[in-house]
């Protein structure tokens, strides 16, 4: 700890980091505000499947909703990890 | 036609009662015929902010169920003449409000001429609030200065935007943003989400910006409602918000730090 430390800790502005996690957040839950109920099941149960496979971690699957034109897109991706070698 | 205006938040504690006894108040002052409701079944509270607690005779459940007629359970305000209030029931029969049974209400409301209908709605996003919102004209979202209340308003808004009666018609509620505990000394320091970034991140704008003000609790203790405090600057705040939603145009005031004397920062209280 330098005794100049309290100066960097003053000028902390944590508003600043409020609002960032707020639009990041917010942005996220806007687009799954549409979105059917079964997904976060759906991208649960997905999961569940491809560990019994693969090792992934949690986050690895994602589940999105777009809509493409007239239709809407169900856009699965799967983040696979590195080959081990 | 009696405009329905929902005062809803998402969180609980930012403020939701204290903004609707005191913008039915600021209504009903400003010469408007107003009712205030309380939808917080079995956790009513708006009687004792409105000072009327111990004249509850008959609530909102029992008008719902015929139990009593609209004219008895409506209690009149001892300050306004065109000011009433209709309490929550403290059943804990979480369905005792049917959407059928609080149209039924808010329509008897109307045909008895008053001019605004305000809906107290309670915390979350349960059917309480839901009927609070469903019938709503306009929407005051209440909301912090903090993370978990912009959060949930945005949850709120999404659902003014689908769950109404004005939306599966294919129109749109009346929202707007009321800022309340506002502390423009914590904004200016950076520890205070500011107007700006609130309005920022849930693309709406303020109608009102309470400030953080002793006078609120005080208001409570007493059952009279902060708008009627009218040497405080959340009084103050209140009446520019009613006189916004009735349509003038004010200024936003007490949204900056005020530049202190070194006496009356040794001496404010």
């Amino acid at each position: 700890m330098g005794i100049f430390d309290f100066l960097t800790q003053r000028n902390k502005n944590t508003a600043n980091v409020a609002k960032n996690r707020l639009r990041i957040l917010i942005e996220q839950e806007r687009g799954m505000r549409d979105a059917p109920d079964y997904l976060p099941l759906l991208q649960r149960e997905l999961l569940e499947v491809i560990r019994k496979y693969i090792n992934v971690d949690v986050d690895a699957v994602k589940v999105d909703l777009h809509k493409d034109g007239e239709h809407n897109l169900l856009d699965i991706s799967v983040a696979l990890p590195e080959k081990e070698s | 036609m009696a405009e329905i205006i929902v005062v809803t938040s998402g969180k609980g504690g930012v403020g939701k009662t204290t903004t609707s006894a005191s913008l039915a108040c600021g209504l009903a002052k400003a010469g408007k015929k107003t009712a205030v409701i309380d939808f917080d079944v079995g956790l009513r509270n708006l009687d004792l902010i409105m000072g009327c607690e111990r004249r509850v005779v008959y609530d909102f459940v029992n008008v719902v169920h015929g139990e009593a007629n609209l004219k008895q359970a409506l209690i009149k305000d001892k300050r306004f003449e065109n000011l009433y209030v209709l309490a929550a029931s403290q059943t804990r029969d979480k369905d005792a409000l049917t959407k059928e049974g609080v149209e039924k209400v808010l329509n008897d409301i109307a045909a008895d001429g008053f001019d605004f209908i305000v809906c107290d709605s309670p915390a979350g996003i349960e059917k309480g609030a839901f009927l609070a919102m469903y019938f709503a004209d306009r929407a005051v979202v209440v909301v912090n200065p903090e993370v978990s209340s912009v959060r949930d308003s945005d949850r709120i808004l999404g659902l003014l935007a689908s769950k109404t009666r004005k939306a599966e018609n294919g129109e749109r509620v009346k929202e707007h943003l009321l800022l309340t505990r506002y502390s423009p000394e914590r904004v200016e320091k950076g520890d205070m989400l500011s107007i700006d970034d609130v309005q920022e991140i849930l693309g709406l704008n303020v109608i009102g910006v309470i400030p953080e003000s002793p006078e609120v609790l005080q208001s409570s203790n007493s059952g009279n409602p902060v708008i009627l405090d009218e040497t405080s600057q959340a009084g103050m705040a209140y009446v520019d918000a009613v006189a916004r939603i009735l349509g003038e145009d004010k200024p936003l005031r007490f949204t900056t730090v005020e530049k202190k004397g070194f006496f009356s920062k040794m001496f404010r209280s």
